[in-house]
């Protein structure tokens, strides 16, 4: 038994990933905990490589910021797949591997004799996971789909928007339709590890995106399906059955307070009525002296819904004078649920997330440069998450790849280079 | 490769978790483990009835009965899961307590910070009882840092995370989710962090704890985003920006959700390349734009995005999104309704081949439709058959049967109302 502080939890995991940015999450997920993982990319370069933003907002292959973060740790090997010798490369890095992470379109890599039917007559116990809009064979496999047309159709992005229903549905932003196809093929993958730990049998995984999308949805789906209840999309809070008070308000300097319900139990309800006597912003409360239940509330109580409202203006006029990150954490210390919105740049500045070492630097030493970049998801104490390697150049790792680990020759090399197999 | 065998394999079924998670965020991440045969003991408190899940016993509801085992949301969070109840306030729920840690893999839990400590089953103390133990804490903050003994929900996590701001358009305050994405999420990556934590442990022998921050776990969905910032210099808060609906990890133009016939009747278009456009120029019928040269490249089309956005809405507004859907994936261009549930659920072809929806059988509310998983496995694919378990359904099961109490001490705990 080794300590293993250090060393992540999938050190010995041997990964080929082939594919677009659809499956590259869930790469990055497994090389961050210490997988190996070679990306196998076209001579031109992975597509994502093309996409903004870009260092310095110059357009080259080895400058897309996006890449820069999907692929760290992650080894690139240039491979021609639609030749007949590229395609004898992969098989042989199938056989060393443990795992493969496809994220082409259904039926591609079929075509080219790497499906997984074909690749486990290379590799008996590989696991073969993939990641597709649809899933494998299904109704509506030959769509043409992006992040946003998926989370349109797929369910999230009717909840999401404002009251006022002219105004478009929103899509949430940062790509969250791939990210939550690649949570689900990372479970995946994981519980195929395990059961092969028990077994020795490897398996075919098919991830289905819309799938993954309709069950990630929380109450738009399971009102449906309890009762036929459709939720309305609402600006800045859960979509409802029925409308509901707003929940965000505005402070000093365009920031965004998220106070949800602004209490939830009786004892909270008197204390922040005392809070906002204490600020000198409650008017009058009048008769009003009963904390809102939820039964009240959900049955659409209209004395309920007026002493919430009396109460919200108390708080807006209360956070229209205060620093908007100073009252965030005032209410949490006084024991309120309340959030700030910050924007993913706060985020990176915050005193909470760099102490808890959520900030990490990524060196890039043919830069001299080391670049500030978003941590781990989650602590391990042992066997953890870390940053080890910038992403890859394009073909960086081509000889100690296909020389070292394939025990291809030099002249082989150097003739598969040639003849842009390589 | 098409998976149809039937096959009954369990991956997980050599797995037990002590569970004390609740809501979605941790609810969440247990139900699928049960999906893959892992032994999920949920705990719930005695005293209060399982008040700890503030989805126990809550809308929606199948039919006029409200109780507290009839939760719609609590039911689907908790499919096939085993159900326990103990008072931890008692000295012999802690002693039931530190049997089942001996004979379980996993303690689960996504209370605030601190609960399982005030107990008396810190981390240390768990490892006293059984020393490989793992222990997976999923709270706001985490343990750990200036914020760790602040609250949280779904709404909130997504506030501090920078994940609302990024959800919005233009001018407008920020529309958020709609619901809780984190919890969702959260599920996710700590049922992740379990099955990893569960893969060290096989190969090293090593227990240990996890903790996990759900804001963290959040802010590391923005990673283009940050990079642009950290590296760049460039900030999301800016004039014209966040505008999710547009696309900026690649750029593209057209792209974004367009009004159609009909009441909230909207479709979702995206043009990646010359190609798409030209295609979906001809579909228009706009030749004044398949000979304007300008448009013809990305950055023409990007620099014209918004008087781009107003002639196809004009056009859209003319047709029923999903019949306009299927006239532009017929000529190659992503696009597609912004389905409602009931299109997504009962209309969706693909969603009924993939059996998406099953039906759980729970004791009292009867065969009820939940959310299924969107994992298929040739060897151990996912099961769903039980409902939520009632408050202590399995208190039986797991005393007698796992734990070596006699049915006379069972007894005793039910009066004594440790169970």
């Amino acid at each position: 038994m080794t300590n293993s502080e250090n060393i992540g939890a999938l050190n010995n995991l041997r990964v080929i990933e082939l594919g677009t940015e659809l499956g590259a999450w869930c790469g990055k997920l497994l090389a961050d905990m210490g997988a190996n993982v070679i990306k196998i990319e076209p001579l031109s370069g992975d597509k994502s490589r093309t996409y903004e933003p870009f260092y310095q907002d110059v357009n080259d292959t080895e400058n897309s910021l996006f890449w820069w973060h999907y692929n760290t740790n992650k080894q690139s090997v240039t491979i021609d797949i639609e030749t007949d010798h590229g395609q004898k490369l992969v098989q042989e890095l199938v056989a060393q591997s443990d795992v493969v992470l496809d994220s082409y379109t259904p039926g591609y890599l079929d075509s080219l004799g790497l499906g997984y039917e074909q690749l486990k007559t290379q590799n008996d116990s590989i696991i073969f996971a993939a990641v597709s809009f649809f899933g494998q064979n299904m109704p509506y496999s030959s769509y043409q789909m992006t992040d946003l047309t998926a989370v349109a159709f797929g369910g999230p992005a009717w909840s999401c928007g404002y009251d006022d229903h002219s105004i478009p549905p929103v899509r949430g932003g940062g790509n969250q339709g791939y990210q939550t196809a690649c949570h689900f093929a990372m479970i995946a993958i994981m519980t195929a590890l395990l059961y092969r730990l028990e077994s020795g049998e490897g398996q075919f995984i098919d991830v289905n995106m819309h799938a993954a999308l309709n069950v990630t949805t929380e109450g738009s789906s399971y009102n449906y399906l309890v009762n036929g209840g459709i939720v309305q999309r609402q600006t800045g809070r859960h979509a409802g059955i029925r409308p509901s008070a707003g929940t965000q308000i505005p402070g000093p300097g365009g920031r965004y307070l998220q106070v949800g319900f602004p209490a939830r139990t009786e004892e909270q309800w008197f204390s922040l009525l005392a809070w906002l006597e204490e600020e000198g912003v409650l008017d009058d409360i009048g008769d009003y002296l009963s904390p809102p239940s939820r039964q009240s509330l959900a049955a659409g109580d209209e004395k309920t819904q007026e002493q919430l409202h009396l109460v919200m203006n108390a708080i807006s006029k209360m956070a229209a004078e205060k620093d908007p990150v100073e009252l965030f954490r005032e209410a949490q210390n006084r024991g309120f649920q309340w959030g700030i919105v910050n924007t993913p740049e706060d985020v990176m500045e915050d005193p909470h997330f760099n102490a808890r070492g959520f900030v990490v630097s990524v060196d890039h030493p043919e830069m001299d440069s080391t670049f500030r970049y978003p941590g781990a998801p989650y602590k391990f104490e042992k066997g953890q998450w870390s940053i080890r390697r910038r992403a890859p150049f394009l073909g960086e790792d081509n000889k100690s790849v296909l020389v070292g680990r394939l025990n291809l020759s030099e002249s082989d090399f150097k003739r598969l280079s040639e003849e842009g197999v390589i | 490769m098409t998976i149809s065998s039937i096959n009954q394999k369990k991956a997980l079924s050599h797995i037990r978790i002590c569970d004390f998670t609740g809501q979605l965020a941790g609810a969440g991440a247990t139900r699928v483990l049960a999906a893959f045969g892992a032994e999920v003991i949920r705990i719930e408190d005695r005293l209060t009835e399982g008040s700890w899940d503030i989805l126990r016993g809550q809308a929606p509801y199948v039919d006029d009965r409200v109780g507290n085992e009839l939760g719609g949301a609590f039911n689907n969070h908790n499919i096939g899961k085993l159900g326990m109840s103990l008072n931890m306030r008692l000295p012999n729920a802690k002693e039931i307590l530190t049997r089942l840690i001996k004979v379980s893999d996993v303690v689960t839990e996504n209370f605030s910070a601190g609960v399982l400590d005030r107990w008396g089953f810190s981390y240390e103390e768990m490892k006293k009882i059984k020393p490989d133990i793992i222990y997976i804490s999923n709270s706001g903050f985490g343990h750990s840092g200036p914020y760790s003994n602040f609250k949280t929900w779904g709404p909130i996590v997504q506030a501090v995370s920078g994940l609302t701001f990024q959800s919005g358009l233009p001018e407008m305050p920020p529309a958020g989710w709609g619901f809780s994405y984190m919890d969702h999420t959260g599920g996710y990556f700590m049922a992740i962090a379990i099955l990893l934590a569960i893969y060290h442990k096989k190969i090293t022998g090593e227990g240990q704890w996890v903790d996990m921050s759900c804001t963290d776990a959040g802010a590391s969905l923005n990673g283009p985003v940050i990079l642009d910032y950290t590296v760049n210099g460039r900030p999301l808060k800016r004039e014209g920006s966040p505008n999710s609906n547009r696309s900026q990890h690649p750029i593209m133009s057209p792209h974004g959700i367009y009004k159609c016939q009909g009441e909230d009747n909207w479709i979702a278009i995206s043009v990646r390349s010359d190609q798409e456009w030209h295609n979906l120029c001809s579909v228009m019928k706009n030749d004044e734009w398949l000979s304007n040269r300008s448009l013809d490249s990305k950055e023409g089309r990007v620099d014209s995005a918004d008087q781009i956005d107003d002639v196809i809405e004009s056009w859209t507004k003319g047709f029923n999104a999903r019949e306009l859907m299927d006239v532009l994936q017929a000529a190659g261009i992503p696009s597609a309704k912004v389905q409602t549930p009931p299109d997504r659920v009962d209309q969706d072809e693909n969603t009924a081949a993939w059996e998406l929806f099953p039906i759980a059988e729970h004791e009292e509310m009867g065969k009820v439709r939940v959310d299924g998983v969107p994992i298929k496995m040739s060897q151990t694919p996912p099961v769903i058959e039980k409902g939520a378990p009632l408050l202590g359904q399995h208190n039986k099961y797991v005393l007698e049967e796992l734990l070596g109490y006699t049915s006379e001490e069972v007894k005793n705990f039910e009066s004594e109302g440790v169970v």
